[in-house]
């Protein structure tokens, strides 16, 4: 009521409003430090061992010097077979859940199933890995093997950054191509899918590089202590957490420089790739506004 | 293009009833929408005008759980009919919806769409229709350096423009507009009015609009609608020459909408 507007409630308001901005600011702010920190320490300690003899020759002496380039070299071959096997199923499955797929009871079912499954720990993905593809299929130990287990992790979230994507794109645009006579799969293709490609892409690569990283799921299933690199995608291969964790653990003799050096191209390769992305994404967004 | 004979594009409703689920929106609708003339639907907010317009191009198919009884004839063809495939049936009946809805793709696109969907690939052809269907809109001169432009580049009155040639494209005999100059500033609604005012020679349009002066300024004729209460669906009041409904009215119901006293 107008009435009760007095100049002490005004105020009030006007300072519970100034506390809840700073607090939310903070919030950010912490956030922000923990990122600045963890990426300038990794930096810190990690950037001066990174040379153009580290990122191109094979380790030496029990892995204790020497360059990485293997163990890229097999990192880039498992993300590139985990997108292979991920991104064509994960992206016609959010087509599907999000155009075609009716709203109903078992459908709702069904989304939840998938939501949950990003949920899943990676380990279990492992687990899951070696009992189907390494031993059930006779995979083996192999990029192919340890790539599979990481489409599986990755696809749920293929899926869910499809569907929403798709989801954000106004109805308007879909009746206006309806209306013109075409059919829903043309629709889908020519206007919906474009449209809806800048957000499909960016979820995409942002989980893909997550696979990249993850170490649980290619332990059992992909990763060897030292392999040279792969004359096919049926042989095992290093990979780059993988190689961080074992010499933390495992070398025969302490040598910090492989490791945090290792982590930094790690960290570097997966940022560069976002923020070419994101950059990218910010580019289309500017041409379409709805 | 799809082949086809070209016919005149007027609609004979016969009883026609909407219905969302189990309720009724629309019962009983019969009318007449000759060919080549304006036919403004009117008629207070939740009369039903926009649910009976996407019936002429059966829009209302895409929308799930509606269901449409009675009699559509479009130039002596059942549009309901099992034979009738709605696809065809877009073609030559387009549509232009309220809000501005350009694709995200180029001027050129934008219009070639609908030509493209429906199997024309030559250049020479589809520049042709472009330009065409550019100039029926009148947005040809505005246009006609900047074609490979992204449509979201235009003000809202010439995307609105813009979306009217997309439809024309398709060379539609009939063109559904809903509410198609509500989001846009009197300029651009007059310019909108002034190239109706030219299509209605070779196109029907049906429109619908909740501005009572664009319906006496444009349209040759007026049709009202009214829902007098929730539980029972909207009808048509009256349908009659627009001078005649803006003038005389038949119904006092009709006489008090457009007098403004309720609505």
């Amino acid at each position: 009521m107008r009435t009760s507007r007095s100049a002490a409630r005004i105020r009030s308001a006007r300072i519970a409003e100034t506390v809840a901005k700073s607090i939310l600011g903070t919030a950010t702010m912490i956030a922000l430090g923990i990122a600045v920190f963890l990426i300038g320490y990794l930096a810190y300690r990690g950037m001066g061992y990174v040379s153009w003899e580290f990122l191109t020759q094979a380790p030496r002496k029990a892995m204790t010097e020497g360059g990485i380039y293997p163990v890229i070299v097999g990192t880039v071959w498992l993300t590139a077979w985990t997108a292979f096997f991920a991104l064509p199923f994960g992206i016609m499955a959010g087509i599907y859940l999000a155009e075609y797929s009716p709203r109903n009871r078992a459908n709702r079912i069904i989304r939840i199933a998938i939501a949950n499954m990003a949920g899943v720990p990676s380990i279990v993905y492992g687990l899951f890995g070696v009992a189907l593809f390494v031993l059930q299929m006779g995979l083996g130990r192999s990029i192919i093997a340890g790539s599979l287990t990481l489409a599986c992790m990755t696809l749920p979230v293929i899926i869910t950054v499809t569907e929403e994507a798709l989801r954000q794109i106004p109805r308007d645009l879909r009746q206006a191509s309806l209306a013109l006579g075409a059919t829903k799969l043309r629709t889908i293709r020519k206007v919906v899918l474009p449209a809806a490609a800048p957000g499909i892409v960016t979820g995409s690569i942002l989980a893909l590089s997550r696979a990249a990283g993850e170490t649980a799921p290619i332990l059992f299933t992909a990763v060897a202590f030292f392999a040279p690199i792969a004359d096919s995608p049926f042989d095992e291969t290093m990979a780059l957490p993988y190689h961080m964790y074992i010499m933390a653990t495992s070398a025969t003799k302490p040598a910090p420089q492989m490791v945090w050096g290792t982590a930094f191209v790690l960290v570097a390769g997966v940022s560069l790739i976002n923020v070419v992305v994101a950059s990218w994404r910010a580019r289309q967004r500017r041409k379409i506004r709805w | 293009m799809v082949e086809r004979t070209q016919t005149d594009g007027a609609f004979e409703l016969v009883d026609v009833s909407v219905s969302y689920g189990n309720e009724m929106a629309v019962g009983g609708v019969t009318m007449s929408i000759p060919e080549h003339a304006v036919t403004a639907l009117i008629g207070p907010s939740g009369c039903g005008k926009s649910t009976l317009l996407r019936c002429l191009n059966r829009m209302n198919d895409e929308l799930g759980d509606v269901t449409v009884d009675g009699t559509i004839l479009l130039d002596g063809q059942d549009i309901y009919a099992r034979t009738m495939d709605p696809v065809e049936l877009r073609i030559r009946v387009g549509q232009v919806f309220q809000k501005p809805n350009p694709f995200p793709m180029s001027i050129y696109d934008n219009v070639a769409y609908g030509p493209r969907t429906h199997g024309l690939r030559g250049k020479a052809e589809l520049d042709a229709v472009v330009e065409e269907s550019l100039k029926r809109a009148a947005l040809w001169n505005e246009v006609k350096d900047a074609l490979k432009k992204h449509a979201f580049e235009l003000s809202g009155g010439q995307q609105q423009r813009l979306c009217i040639a997309r439809a024309l494209a398709t060379e539609p005999e009939v063109l559904l507009m809903d509410e198609p100059a509500s989001a846009l500033d009197p300029i651009s609604t007059q310019q909108i009015e002034d190239t109706i005012a030219e299509l209605k020679e070779s196109v029907t349009i049906v429109i619908v609009t909740h501005n009572m002066q664009q319906a006496a300024r444009i349209s040759d004729r007026t049709a009202f609608m009214l829902r007098e209460s929730m539980d029972r669906p909207a009808t048509l009041i009256e349908i009659g020459e627009t001078r005649m409904m803006f003038t005389n009215p038949g119904d006092k119901r009709t006489e008090a909408y457009i007098t403004g006293r309720f609505g």
